[in-house]
């Protein structure tokens, strides 16, 4: 049963802009095991959305476009598939929850119609069935008297209701896969907290695997069984979440974990940061793009370095100035 | 002496319906808000959305114009000053806004957005302006020579350390930072909170620091207000709200704080529903109505003011949200 759900292998997506093809996603791999929740963490523009969006091909169109690697679902690869069979697994098999709740969904239909269309369309059901369906769906995602609310329109309801109906959408066929691309982010703690809670029960009733992709290490540490963490494009490290925590290896990964302030943190002092930025997607060297980051000096800045077993499923980007494992 | 008091402030906005739009209520976003600020500390304000805290900080720098209650700015009273009368006395307070792409004007060169308060308040000529604009780039850690670029050009980390700028350009005595790091990435955002503690360190000002991050709020702040629909139901000491929180809501908000270490398992207070609507708040206890308190009838047109119930610490006295031994405590200490 220990089953992968999904496998990615060397994907790369990259995107034709003025400056010409540039790369957000360069050789990223990982896979989803059944069941489990695997977070993607890393800061803006470090390709975790566009990644989550290859797997789905939902990318801006005409500019993205996927350019090598692999991405198998349930034993298929996706890549280079025809719109019907895509058709068929979006919105069925996989299940995509944005984070922006108010652009999510259509502002000129009412709930229970926007609903009824993936159950119309994928089970076949009848209007009326699927309506009825709709109902017991707003239910199941926690919204108090659903009968009312689904013949409502999105700009009746409040930011957590509609990320509630987010998520209502994207579980209604059961899905075997639930991209969640920063689910709560706009949303206040209690109510994250409500919506993560309702993420795990549907998860654990319906069985479904999770990406969650955040820049929240404490969404991470609360809701994943293993993380990728992902730095210009690239994963820097991989690991089971108590590893990532406990055990940092990559240079990347312990900044992150330095730079949030913490409830212990004695208070006023100054925190721990990452110098500079992160470089554009044009700007980017070949090796590795930390060191690009701390204007290091060296080899390491030239060649790529490999993604290396440094403990059972503990992988991380081998650069001899970012980790004692090179 | 407190740089800011604040006493019963309230801030009402009319609601207007009907064929002849005639008023028809009032959302109450500010409903009775006394505190203080002293030199150099920083007060934390925080609360879900919708609770008021944007509003509470609009009105303090008098971005409105409040409906009740005093605002006393280093001993002058602004509550009722007219814009012109104001003008004079606003390079005492400043306030800077969550989101650093739409609160920098596109138009205008990142030299000009810097000195424009100096520009309105009058103060040196074209080429004294500028060459504050470069040392005030410079002190946030941004090039001088960017000073004729414009705001597009630059990642939102260094946005928000322009917005920085040209909030301490005038030498403001209090800053109001409304959501300042929360549009930010973590290293980013480490980044702009180190700044901000070193500038109060260096120049004194004190902040009124509002966010929904409670984690960071506990970082930068002395003191921390915890605001429920348009009222404040704990203020206390920064480590002693978080050690010992003895407000109901207080405790479900730390609760719902997502902790970065797996191995934690925390009791989790799940809060059901959300903050109600301001224009029709509960007669009672609030927070007692949206948890179904069996007691909430009883707090119906009950006074539940804010009491000293340990020293810095204040807490409503509201039978719904303390424990029977606080509540009997607090009830004591009411006036």
């Amino acid at each position: 049963m220990n089953e992968d759900v999904l496998v990615i292998e060397n994907l790369q997506t990259a995107f034709d802009t003025e400056q010409g093809r540039l790369t957000a996603v360069d050789g990223v791999s990982f896979t989803v095991p059944a069941g489990k929740t695997v977070g993607i963490v890393g800061e803006s523009g470090c390709g975790k959305s566009v990644t989550a969006m290859s797997i789905v091909q939902l990318l801006p169109q005409p500019a993205g476009v996927i350019t090598g690697g692999k991405v198998i679902f349930k034993g298929k690869d996706l890549i280079g598939v025809d719109d019907e069979t895509l058709y068929g697994i979006r919105g069925n098999e996989i299940g995509v929850i944005f984070q922006e709740p108010m652009t999510a969904l259509n502002p000129v239909q009412r709930i229970g119609k926007q609903l009824s269309e993936s159950l119309i369309l994928h089970k076949g059901m009848s209007k009326k069935d699927a309506w009825a369906e709709s109902v017991n769906l707003l239910d199941m995602v926690g919204i108090p008297s659903p009968e009312i609310r689904v013949g409502e329109y999105p700009h009746q309801l409040s930011g957590g209701m509609r990320q509630r109906v987010v998520i209502a959408i994207a579980i209604v066929c059961k899905p075997d896969l639930i991209i969640a691309d920063e689910p709560t982010t706009a949303l206040d703690v209690t109510v994250q907290a409500q919506i993560l809670d309702l993420l795990k029960k549907l998860q654990k009733e319906n069985g479904s695997s999770v990406i969650l992709i955040t820049h929240d290490l404490g969404v991470i540490a609360e809701t994943c069984d293993e993380v990728v963490v992902m730095y210009g494009g690239r994963v820097v490290e991989q690991a089971p979440v108590e590893n990532i925590f406990k055990n940092p290896q990559h240079a990347y990964t312990k900044g992150l974990l330095d730079s949030i302030p913490r409830l212990e943190t004695p208070r006023k002092s100054l925190l721990k940061t990452i110098p500079n930025m992160v470089a554009g997607l044009a700007e980017f060297v070949d090796g590795c793009r930390f060191c690009q980051r701390m204007e290091r000096e060296g080899d390491s800045l030239n060649t790529r370095p490999e993604l290396k077993e440094v403990a059972t499923d503990h992988w991380v980007e081998a650069c001899p100035q970012c980790t004692t494992h090179a | 002496m407190n740089l800011l008091d604040v006493k019963d402030l309230k801030m009402h906005f009319p609601v207007h319906g009907g064929v002849f739009s005639r008023v028809v209520g009032s959302v109450k976003a500010v409903d009775g808000i006394s505190l203080s600020i002293k030199k150099g500390q920083t007060l934390g304000i925080v609360g879900e959305s919708g609770c008021g805290k944007s509003t509470l900080g609009k009105t303090i720098v008098r971005l409105n114009k409040p409906t009740a209650g005093s605002i006393h700015v280093n001993g002058a009273d602004i509550t009722k000053m007219s814009q012109s009368e104001l003008r004079p006395h606003r390079k005492q307070f400043q306030m800077m806004f969550q989101d650093p792409a739409e609160s920098l004007n596109p138009r205008m060169s990142i030299g000009e957005i810097i000195t424009e308060p100096l520009l309105i308040q009058k103060i040196g000529n074209r080429h004294t302006r500028r060459e504050r604009a470069i040392q005030l780039l410079e002190r946030v850690g941004i090039p001088g020579s960017a000073v004729d670029r414009f705001s597009f050009e630059f990642s939102g980390g260094q946005r928000q350390r322009i917005g920085v700028a040209r909030a301490i350009a005038l030498q403001p005595e209090l800053l109001v930072l409304d959501e300042p790091v929360s549009a930010l990435d973590v290293s980013v955002q480490s980044q702009v909170l180190n700044l901000l503690l070193e500038l109060q360190e260096e120049m004194g000002i004190s902040y009124m620091f509002i966010a929904h991050d409670l984690a960071v709020v506990k970082h930068i702040s002395d003191y921390v207000a915890v605001m429920y629909l348009g009222e404040i139901v704990e203020l206390a000491d920064a480590d002693i709200i978080y050690k010992n929180p003895k407000h109901a809501y207080t405790k479900a908000l730390i609760a719902a704080i997502p902790v970065p270490d797996p191995t934690v398992k925390k009791e989790r207070i799940i809060l059901e529903g959300e903050i109600p609507s301001p224009i029709n708040p509960p007669k009672g206890s609030a927070f007692g109505h949206r948890i179904n308190h069996p007691q909430y009838a009883e707090t119906e047109g009950l006074d539940m003011p804010l009491v000293e119930i340990e020293p810095d610490h204040w807490v409503a006295a509201d039978p719904c949200c303390l424990s029977v031994e606080d509540y009997i405590n607090a009830r004591s200490l009411v006036k």
